[in-house]
């Protein structure tokens, strides 16, 4: 049945997962590029600098997308969301100013600096400007970690005549699932960022180009990626426990537990089925979902079937997309701790087979994002604050044909400058690659090439 | 009325003014771009590449702030702007990415140019339509009969068109020398025929299509205070044009943001205390006291710093443009 609900839901979940790659990605590099550009001016090695100049192109670019994309999230809200807005503005609505005051202005102020500023301003003054576009895409990721996590927990208010009023705004932005799911994503970006880089490095590596370049990216990132992937599954298992304190359905949704257990087998493998209510088809562990839930053999968990199918959250999508996280989690794993292996027999950069396994990987980051966020987004349905406000109750009084409009034309739109212009320009700057050390260090900025390519038509 | 939503109404206020004076530049830019020769197209970019986001910045800030502060607003606003907002984010999504890509691009660069063009005009033309439907009022329920779109709306888009083109001449001829220059005070001329055209319609027209608008302007106490404005703008717009023709770099961008003060001002107050025209005031669209002091302490915090440095942004990239930015 096409309503508006479901249409405005396709519409939110296709405009978010597009949006939420350019977000993960300039995170990480802005990051990344705060590092770089500290290593440079601590070494002087020029190597750095040509890391800088490169990877800043790739950053403005990502960034722009990052910015055009998420104008539409937040209009979106009140087009296609207003009885979430009228009720929650009162509590998120907050969140978003302070997002906007402490990360969008610093961000944009700075940026500029960054991205032109680099004859402009000295060098102390422009690794400020990069320092701080890095500490505003991690507060941006606080804000909005911070409102996600009360949608799913939500505290620190009472309801007074219908509204939701704020009695306590540390509760509000500390929510308890807050720390956890922040560090997990702060963690993802900056994994899934490094993965590119990687990527980018074995690719050179590979076709013998830009070889300082490439070593320089391939190590570093493969140095990182070794202790920050399975810090990155210890959180997850701790965003895991905490899930299982505050929402246990999504919980037994990720983990296909029908009936509630002590002592739940982990599916490895299964065919959970909504209309049966059971798992039509499973290769379970003993005991294993209730040891990584509770941190105990015997400790219980609650089954879908405590409530009526109606509230529960579609089984499948969640369990799957819960499934291919962990697969793409453990193969960055795996890949890191390889990566760590060959460099202890100095290798890293000869063996081929890594190399082209690094290649095919570098949209691992980016997958294991994606089925997190269904995990987490589909998981708490029916809520859309959980256990307060039904998603169904949240959608706006629109015409299903406007929906239609509009779900149409995004599409279209993002398909084309997302999916195609945009892999189009950044194809052309890893085609081109980063220009020598030596030239770098004078010129109009790091975009030099252009210019050069310009007068030579001129 | 509680100093609390009083603040945020004048901080609300001050928020879109930014919006109206910073990026009404930026898109007027755009719209004077196909007048422009190729060489001089390049620099129109480079002027506005380091800073763009920063004042398409204010309009994001400005929703939040509706989103939090009166989220009865926010959230009663937008569904009936469906289709406008629609245009307005495609609009702004064109802008922004195409002279991101036109930096990266040979073959596509007139591509992106015109997608520039395109996009400034029909996020400047949607902003205006809803301006002028504010202006008319329209009732809660009037999603889907295209009320935003009449006469008088188009006529308010095409007004602002032309205003966001004199900003954007005005602040081009800071920011421009030579032949540029004098390009540039001719579009101005021209946009500013446009904006008093536009303005003596909709002044005119305005109490013939929102009864609540005539019966105020014709109590003579409030037409008295209000009469004011339009004073002002008859100043502002004489000084204007003979600051064009002296040539002046910065008083014809003074005097524009001066008009467009004016014109918002006057804008602002026909429609107070309402936040939707008629049916709505600030006091009971605004959010609970716990919200707006949260917010207000943010606020007042960091809106002096964000002036602060992005006032400095600007002076880093502050005189006339003569250098082309290429990726």
């Amino acid at each position: 049945m096409i309503s508006t609900l479901l249409l405005s839901r396709i519409q939110f979940a296709f405009t978010i997962s597009m949006h939420i790659l350019f977000p993960a990605f300039s995170i990480g590099l802005a990051t990344f590029l705060a590092v770089m550009e500290g290593l440079w001016l601590k070494t002087k090695n020029p190597v750095y600098l040509g890391i800088c100049k490169f990877w800043m192109k790739i950053f403005a670019l990502t960034f722009g997308m990052g910015v055009v994309s998420g104008i539409v999230m937040e209009f979106q809200f009140g087009t296609n969301w207003a009885g979430f807005a009228s009720k929650i503005g009162d509590v998120l609505g907050s969140l978003f100013v302070y997002e906007v005051l402490t990360a969008f202005f610093i961000e944009a102020g700075f940026l500029g600096v960054m991205i032109f500023g680099w004859n402009k301003v000295g060098p102390k003054l422009h690794y400020l400007a990069t320092l701080l576009v890095a500490i505003g895409v991690t507060l941006s990721t606080f804000w909005i970690m911070s409102a996600n996590s009360w949608m799913q927990h939500p505290t620190g208010f009472e309801i007074v005549n219908g509204r939701y009023v704020v009695t306590d705004w540390f509760d509000v932005v500390f929510n308890p699932l807050m720390l956890p799911r922040f560090t997990h994503m702060l963690l993802a970006a900056y994994v899934t960022t490094l993965f590119v880089i990687a990527g980018v490095a074995a690719y050179y590596l590979l076709k013998k180009l830009h070889i300082d370049f490439a070593k320089k990216c391939l190590s570093f990132a493969m140095g990182l990626l070794i202790i920050l992937m399975p810090l990155q599954i210890i959180m997850g298992d701790a965003v895991g426990v905490a899930v299982h304190e505050y929402q246990p359905l999504k919980t037994a949704a990720m983990e296909a537990v029908w009936n509630t257990q002590n002592g739940a087998p982990l599916v490895l493998f299964g065919y959970p089925d909504m209309a049966q209510q059971k798992n039509l088809f499973a290769i379970s562990i003993p005991y294993g979902a209730s040891l990584f839930n509770t941190h105990s053999l015997h400790g219980q968990l609650i089954g879908l079937k405590t409530v009526a199918p109606a509230d529960q959250p579609y089984v499948p999508l969640v369990f799957y997309s819960f499934r291919i996280m962990v697969g793409a989690g453990l193969l960055m794993l795996a890949l890191a701790v390889i990566g760590l292996i060959l460099r202890w027999r100095k290798k890293l950069y000869e063996s081929s087979w890594f190399l082209k396994a690094c290649v095919l990987s570098s949209p691992l980051g980016f997958i294991a994002l994606w089925t997190g966020w269904v995990t987490a987004e589909v998981g708490r349905q029916p809520w859309v604050v959980y256990g307060y406000i039904r998603t169904s109750d949240a959608v706006s009084n629109v015409s299903v044909n406007d929906v239609i409009i509009s779900l149409g034309l995004l599409i279209v739109v993002y398909g084309l400058i997302f999916g195609i212009f945009y892999f189009r320009y950044l194809g052309k700057i890893l085609h081109h690659g980063p220009d020598s050390p030596n030239a770098t260090i004078t010129g109009n900025a790091p975009f030099q090439y252009l210019a050069g390519q310009i007068s030579e038509k001129q | 009325m509680s100093y609390l939503i009083l603040a945020w109404v004048a901080i609300i206020a001050f928020i879109f003014l930014m919006y109206v004076i910073l990026d009404g530049f930026t898109l007027g830019t755009g719209i004077v771009f196909p007048f422009v020769s190729a060489r001089d197209k390049d620099l129109l970019i480079s002027m506005i590449l380091p800073t763009w986001d920063g004042n398409q910045t204010w309009l994001v800030f400005g929703g939040a702030s509706l989103y939090g502060a009166f989220p009865l607003a926010f959230s009663t606003i937008l569904p009936i702007f469906y289709l406008p907002i629609l245009i307005l984010v495609i609009s702004l999504l064109f802008r922004g990415v195409s002279f991101e890509f036109r930096l990266k691009s040979e073959k596509g660069k007139r591509f992106w140019d015109a997608l520039f063009v395109l996009g400034s005009i029909s996020a400047t033309f949607i902003q205006g339509v809803m301006l002028g439907a504010f202006i008319q009022g329209f009732s809660l329920n009037s999603t889907e009969n295209y009320h935003w779109l009449t006469a008088f709306t188009v006529i308010t888009g095409i007004s602002l068109v032309f205003g966001y083109a004199l900003l954007g001449a005005t602040r081009l001829i800071v920011k421009t020398s030579d032949q540029l220059k004098l390009k540039m005070i001719k579009i101005a001329k021209i946009a500013s025929i446009g904006v008093a055209v536009g303005f003596l319609i909709v002044t005119i027209w305005t109490p013939y299509v929102n009864s609540v608008i005539a019966i105020r302007w014709a109590t003579p106490l409030e037409a008295f205070y209000l009469s004011a404005l339009p004073t002002l703008t008859i100043i502002s717009y004489a000084i204007l044009w003979g600051a064009l023709a002296k040539q002046h770099d910065w008083l014809p961008y003074w005097m524009s943001i001066a008009i467009f003060m004016t014109g918002y001002l006057g804008f602002a107050l026909s429609l107070w205390p309402y936040i939707v025209p008629n049916s709505i005031t600030v006091i009971q669209a605004a959010a609970p006291e716990s919200s707006l002091k949260f917010l207000l302490v943010g606020a007042s915090i960091m809106i002096p710093i964000l002036l602060l440095y992005t006032g400095y942004a600007y002076k880093i990239f502050k005189g006339k443009v003569t250098d082309v930015i290429y990726y």
